[in-house]
């Protein structure tokens, strides 16, 4: 069996972070079901937030000021600790990362450069161009190299072991082999990522079901605040590729079907800088009232860059104007782009400390995939990155400390019990006929979007909830076409598929429950934020029934009272 | 309204556990609207018609280097390729070429990423860190701007002539990561690191005949790479024969 001090399940930037921050001292073992460059990681366009006041706008600013941003735009449900030592880190692994070779782009005085992110007070987002997660994952992943760090690429995690309140590690699907492998570890790490394909409509790279997530929850790890979903304002209409936050940052503006620069009305001070749950609320509602554009690819709105100047979208945006050219055959130097809203983030995951601890001994979890919180009820552009690096650090730090006093041994009947299960599973999806995994896939997508969407109703999500119970229930007879186990990925996809049906039940419970509106969380049946009920977060077990159990936790407040967020 | 025109997709398939079957082309016909990305045409196909077939995806938007391979006979990521980009309604896939195949359109990768390992792609510093980041002008972060931006796909490696003769060849996309570190004004790597590409596999081994710079979906040009290592390489050997000792590339 293999056996390594601590398993690292994730190659994007939390998982290597965490892995180059530990192989110096214990023997670490990083398993990613696509190379670590292929990871959802390398897509991010915009930047990460740190206080170096590099910008001549932002010389006054602090990691105090971050904080209260990131605070405030959290809606109060963060944790207010956990936040303060995120935005404390922020400058400190921005330096680290530039050392170790990330090509920043850089002020006239050779400085880290920094642009205005949606939320902040100060210009204090660090970019290159608009590939931020592609230069931050390409010098991690150089990192490793480095250092030697064992990976193993194209190992599909299909169960994590969890027995009796301790994790043994998990069982893998070598994706090249088709071999099942029982992986023992004295510690297991998840930076597994999001779940935005869940929804039909997602920015997210394809391989991003959340299925560490929903093994985690599957296995007895509880989830935290799995209703606080964030729908990004702009994406391409048809593939929903993201058009960057940084497109408002330089200066991009937005328009209805009657010319208006609508975000006048709904929030002058900010105008199209206001934070992500409340633009995409605005776009959405310019649509619903008959202010989009048509299109076959469905209804819009128009993100408009042409008086930024060729220049400038060519320096900062250039990959922005190439997926446009490529994927809709519009250049935004000449055109407005189309857009529209749709899911972005996972704001909810995990449920872990500030040490990414989980409840669960042996198990730590950090990155997107986890919930500190530091995002609380609606996460600001540039933040998630950052979050990715500091946690992958900090975690790191924390198993150091809690190994020190030597190795636990994992036991391996544990694992060989799990080992058993997976192949049952798989014997079972791989019986011939029935039901198709893509097609509960895309119902699933559906529901998802249409009723547990931007805006939410008891209603909807009532009937989200019921036709989940189905799918679920379809689940069982699902088959795939060919019992070949290597680059199976119809087989991989109906695996994942029934985690990303245990997310998705944790995501719909928790929105019916949670009767107020807070941040990304939209009630229209109750549109306000009521602290004096729901100033907490909704913890999500597994029941043994199958449902998901909601309990609650408070919130960490330590200097910021909630007050009204207003921009 | 958009309408949906049919269009026939011929895809290579083999399967290297089972070799004796051969490799052969699966024909599937699929109705789609024109603006599609041959990736998106290849998951309706997996999803509605054949499970069976194995070719790899993530980003869909061209940033994460997984889905490179020989569309209608030229190398290209599938998800940036418009079904609707040829003057056919015939649309061959074959897997990358100077690869083993796996299974159908997933290549094995491993001499790509050991050749990637194996020229030291990370920034080598000897002076001590600085307290803030290390200063780097607009024009020196430009100089390596076109190397920075490879996404390590392999499209130069499945079209470079050299490769397909000299399977021990450095190929374009290693060259590539070399010089963004080299050209790097922060990097400190001593002119003995890049000797590993000085001989007729690394360096010396390349025709500058720019098959890659044509098959890079993003406008890198490893070529340039490759002049420019021989270029320092042929300042280093001077500077060695006039006794200059010079540790710095
Ligand atoms: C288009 C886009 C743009 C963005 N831009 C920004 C931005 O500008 N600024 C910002 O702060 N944030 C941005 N974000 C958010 C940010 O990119 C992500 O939150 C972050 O990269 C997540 O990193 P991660 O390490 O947690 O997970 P990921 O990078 O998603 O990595 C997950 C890893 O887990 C592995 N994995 C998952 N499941 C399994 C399994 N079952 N078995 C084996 N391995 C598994 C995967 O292979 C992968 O290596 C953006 C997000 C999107 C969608
Ligand atoms: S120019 Fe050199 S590296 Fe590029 S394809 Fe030709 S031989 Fe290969
Ligand atoms: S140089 Fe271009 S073709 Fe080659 S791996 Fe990099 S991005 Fe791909
Ligand atoms: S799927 Fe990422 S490059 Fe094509």
């Amino acid at each position: 069996m293999l056996n390594h001090d601590i398993l690292i399940v994730g190659g994007g930037l939390t998982g290597l972070r965490a892995a180059v921050g530990l192989c110096d001292r214990f023997n670490v073992g990083l398993i990613s079901k696509v190379y670590p460059t292929r990871s959802h990681s390398i897509a991010a366009q915009g930047g990460l937030n740190a206080a170096l006041t590099n910008n001549p706008d932002s010389r006054d600013d602090s990691w105090e000021k971050h904080t209260f941003d990131t605070i405030k735009g959290s809606d109060f449900l963060a944790d207010q600790d956990a936040v303060e030592i995120m935005c404390k880190e922020a400058i400190k692994i921005v330096y680290e990362m530039e050392h170790w070779g990330c090509p920043f782009s850089r002020f006239p005085d050779g400085t880290i450069a920094q642009r205005p992110f949606g939320g902040a007070g100060y210009p204090r987002t660090c970019y290159s161009s608009d590939i931020t997660g592609h230069v931050l994952l390409n010098t991690l992943y150089e990192r490793a190299v480095a250092k030697g760090v064992k990976i193993y690429p194209e190992w599909f995690v299909t169960g994590l072991c969890i027995e009796e309140g301790r994790c043994h590690g998990v069982v893998v699907l070598d994706l090249a082999r088709g071999e099942l492998i029982p992986v023992r570890a004295g510690v297991t790490f998840f930076g597994t990522g999001g779940y935005g394909r869940v929804y039909q409509h997602s920015t997210n790279a394809l391989i991003n079901t959340g299925s560490g997530i929903g093994m985690a929850y599957t296995a007895g790890a509880p989830l935290k605040d799995m209703e606080f979903v964030q729908f990004h304002p702009t994406s391409l209409i048809g593939t929903n590729i993201l058009m960057t936050e940084a497109c408002r940052g330089e200066g991009g503006f937005l328009f209805n079907n009657q010319g208006e620069r609508f975000m006048q009305r709904y929030v002058p001070t900010a105008m199209e800088l206001a934070p992500r749950d409340i633009v995409s609320r605005c776009i959405q509602t310019e649509i619903n009232e008959g202010r989009g554009f048509d299109h076959p690819l469905g209804r819009y709105i128009q993100l408009d860059l042409r008086h930024l100047g060729e220049k400038k979208i060519l320096e900062r945006l250039p990959g922005i104007r190439n997926i446009c050219i490529d994927f809709i055959g519009i250049d935004p130097v000449l055109e407005p782009i189309p857009i529209m809203p749709c899911q972005h983030y996972s704001m909810g995951g995990i449920d872990v400390n500030e040490r990414c601890v989980s409840e669960v001994r042996g198990f730590y979890a950090g990155g997107e995939c986890s919930c500190v919180s530091v995002h609380g009820a609606n996460r600001l552009g540039g933040n998630s990155l950052l979050e990715t690096i500091v946690f992958g650090k900090l975690a790191a730090q924390a198993i150091g400390e809690d190994l020190a006093g030597g190795v636990p041994q994992a036991d391996e009947k544990p694992i060989l019990r799990l080992k058993d299960e997976v192949e049952k599973k798989i014997r079972r999806l791989t019986e011939p006929g029935r039901e198709r995994p893509y097609r509960i896939h895309a119902e699933l997508g559906a529901v998802m979007n249409e009723k547990v969407g931007i805006f939410r109703t008891r209603q909807e999500l009532e009937q989200a909830l019921e036709t989940l119970i189905g799918l679920k229930e379809r689940y069982r007879d699902v088959g795939v076409s060919s019992p070949a186990r290597h680059m199976n990925y119809e087989l991989t996809n109906a695996l994942e598929l029934e985690y990303m049906l245990e997310v998705s039940h944790t995501i719909i419970l928790g929105a019916l429950l949670r009767e107020e509106s807070r941040g990304a969380h939209f009630r229209t049946d109750f549109k306000t934020r009521n602290d004096g009920d729901w100033l907490k977060h909704t913890i999500a077990r597994r029941g043994t029934d199958g449902a998901p159990v909601i309990s609650f936790k408070n919130v960490v407040i330590t200097r910021y009272q909630p007050v009204e967020r207003k921009y | 309204m958009i309408r949906e025109s049919a269009y026939t997709f011929k895809i290579l398939r083999y399967d290297a556990k089972e070799p004796g079957s051969g490799a052969r082309f699966s024909t599937y016909r699929i109705r789609v609207i024109p603006g599609l990305t041959v990736l998106s045409v290849l998951i309706r196909i997996r999803d509605e018609i054949d499970g069976t077939l194995a070719f790899r995806s993530s980003c869909r938007s061209a940033v994460c280097g997984s889905c490179a391979m020989v569309i209608n006979g030229k190398i290209d990521l599938a998800c940036r390729t418009q079904v609707a980009a040829f003057d056919t309604d015939t649309i061959i896939l074959e897997p990358l070429p100077n690869f083993e195949v796996i299974r159908d359109l997933v290549v094995d990768m491993t001499p790509f990423w050991e050749m990637y390992e194996k020229i030291q792609p990370y920034l080598i510093r000897k002076s001590p860190d600085p307290e803030k980041e290390i200063p780097q002008s607009e024009e020196d972060r430009k100089r390596i701007d076109q190397f920075v931006n490879c996404i390590l796909c392999a499209c130069c490696y499945g079209a470079c002539p050299v490769l397909a003769k000299e399977p021990g060849y450095l190929g374009p996309a290693a060259a590539a990561k070399l010089e963004r570190f080299a050209l790097d004004s922060r990097d400190e790597r001593s002119a003995a690191t890049l000797e590993i590409v000085n001989n007729e596999k690394g360096v010396w081994g390349c025709d500058t005949l720019f098959r890659c710079i044509d098959a890079c979906p993003k406008d890198v040009r490893p070529t340039d790479a490759v002049v420019g290592l021989r270029k320092s390489l042929v300042k280093n050997r001077f500077r060695k024969m006039f006794g200059k000792a010079n540790h710095e590339a």
